[in-house]
């Protein structure tokens, strides 16, 4: 029965989306194509399912300004997703999505245990990006001394996390390993720092890298999610309990197998979100590309409704290797299960004649270095198995030198294929 | 006796950039090894006060190890490291790998032998005399 009530008032949200996107020529066509003239047209969650999907590609196609809701005197904002081809994706916002969007961040660091107690370090990108301006207002809002730094500058960010006593650091994984990797090489001491949690987010990662960011930190990490086609991070964030990413109710995920048809709880598929309550960038059923399962329940942390499991991959991401399909995350979970080695890798990819081939660089720990090239050719051997078991195909492992994969002071870069272009 | 020993990508110039590296440092290489295969290699050399080129080279980056190596003078003529080999190997000593230098003042020729189990090793040295 209280689902049932639940059930009416996410119905009236995703009909005031509906209405909220009739006003937009682009959305009016492509619904009256399907006969929906109004938001009443929309009787039921079955009815709504029927919508259709909306892509990068619709917000390329209505650069910049044509998919906003709100006239631009009402816009107070604008971000932009980086574009790797063309026109980026540009978003805008309304001083109340800007709050909205503020509160829902401070309830996710709430969640995490992060109060205004905490020195928070942003070294997540400031400007078109959403991550560095997402957790700021947030981390305002919950009254924490936020310390806008933003992504880089490395020897600085590891000076004031001692001076200011940063207690949280958010970040992107691969910077907070880097960081941490730096620390060492500063000979800063774990008790100089006061750092208790890491708030990491903006690319894939898996469990295996959380582990290893958490030994090497000392600290406590939380997986943060968003993407600025839905308004930035705070979509979803793990609370204290860490399973799974509790999803904000301001948006309503749907799962989709790869021919659209809705996935069963708990089963694995593309990541679909519809806005509730957004006005100047409302979206609807926007496909975010990004790999997970949800389930619906209760946590103890107070959070009632749709989780989501770690996104540990893309669907932008995914290679075609010999006709199998292999995620990066994939790779970074073998690495980290072997041990050994460091957990920086590359890809990279060539053809071969009319093979496809895959090489995995990755780097030679120094710890672990023993100066027999048997025992280094077991290593490549079992890092190679490993990678093997988990995805199916036969790679090529090739050992390197530490520090000599680059890295990354915001999103990873770890995938070269040479069979494009 | 400790070796150096460090690892390295098989990419052009890396031996040499090594080595400059060495010189730099003002360490003189007296006996040098080098294991590869197709993407790495290891470079194997005794060095005075292995322990604080090793802390240089770390500190620069190389992945380095100290390994603990045997050096014996055997007769530079035609049998010699046969015969001490055979001892050796009588006293149930496994050799991982070796490499022979020319000491220029006596003109005797010296092996750095890397044995798989050390004790057994120290034990053969004393019973043979060797040490």
């Amino acid at each position: 029965m209280k689902m049932k009530q639940e059930e009416k008032r996410l119905l009236q949200g995703l009909q005031k989306t509906v209405e909220r996107v009739l006003n937009i020529p682009y959305y009016q066509g492509r619904l009256a194509d399907i006969g929906i003239k109004q938001a009443g047209d929309i009787q039921s969650l079955e009815d709504f399912q029927r919508l259709p999907l909306t892509s990068k590609e619709d917000l390329r196609l209505n650069y910049p300004f044509g998919l906003f809701a709100e006239p631009q005197e009402k816009i107070v904002r604008l971000h932009a997703s980086s574009g790797t081809t063309g026109k980026p994706t540009v978003v805008g916002y309304t001083q109340h999505d800007i709050e909205l969007w503020a509160d829902i961040v401070a309830d996710g660091l709430r969640r995490a245990g992060i109060s205004n107690q905490d020195v928070i370090q942003i070294a997540y990108g400031y400007g078109l990006f959403t991550g560095g301006m997402g957790l700021h207002y947030g981390s305002e809002v919950l009254g924490a001394l936020t310390v806008p730094i933003s992504g880089g500058n490395t020897q600085r960010q590891l000076m004031l996390m001692q001076d200011f006593g940063t207690t949280v650091l958010a970040c992107t994984p691969s910077y907070a390993l880097f960081l941490a990797e730096s620390l060492e090489e500063a000979g800063i001491a774990r008790n100089e720092l006061r750092l208790r949690k890491g708030v990491f987010g903006a690319e894939p990662w898996t469990e295996g890298m959380r582990e290893e960011i958490e030994h090497r930190l000392g600290i406590e990490a939380y997986d943060i999610y968003g993407l600025s086609e839905i308004m930035g991070p705070g979509v979803s964030m793990e609370c204290s309990e860490h399973h799974g990413l509790h999803i904000d109710e301001h948006f309503y995920p749907e799962i989709l197998d790869e021919q659209g048809n809705p996935c069963p709880e708990g089963v694995k598929g593309e990541l679909v979100i519809t806005s509730i309550n957004k006005e100047a960038f409302p979206v609807l059923r926007y496909r975010t590309k990004d790999l997970t399962t949800l389930r619906y329940g209760n946590c103890s942390c107070g959070h009632t409704g749709w989780t989501m499991d770690r996104v540990s991959a893309r669907v932008d991401d995914m290679l075609i290797i010999r006709g199998v399909n292999v995620f990066p995350s994939q790779i970074e979970e073998a690495i980290l299960s072997v041990g050994g080695v460091e957990p920086h890798y590359m890809l990279v990819v060539e053809r071969v004649g009319s093979l496809d081939q895959l090489e995995v660089q990755v780097e030679v720990n120094s710890r672990s270095f023993v100066d027999e090239v048997r025992e280094l050719e077991a290593l490549q051997s079992r890092v190679q198995r490993r990678i093997e078991e988990i995805t199916g195909i036969s790679v090529r492992v090739r050992l390197v030198e530490p520090k000599s994969i680059p890295r990354s002071e915001g999103k990873a870069k770890r995938v070269l294929d040479k069979r494009k272009g | 006796m400790f070796q150096l020993s460090i690892f390295l990508e098989n990419t052009k110039g890396r031996l040499a950039e090594v080595l400059n590296l060495l010189t730099q440092l003002n360490v003189n290489i007296r006996a040098l090894s080098l294991a590869d295969t197709k993407d790495y290699g290891v470079l194997r050399i005794v060095v005075d006060e292995p322990e604080k080129v090793a802390e240089a080279m770390r500190v620069r980056e190389y992945v380095v190890n100290l390994t603990p190596v045997w050096v014996l003078r055997v007769p530079d003529r035609v049998g010699g490291l046969a015969g001490v080999l055979t001892q050796l190997a009588d006293e149930g000593v496994v050799v991982e790998y070796m490499y022979a230098f020319v000491e220029k003042e006596n003109e005797k020729a010296q092996v750095v032998i890397r044995v798989q189990n050390e004790q057994v090793m120290a034990a053969a040295m004393q019973k043979l005399a060797l040490a």
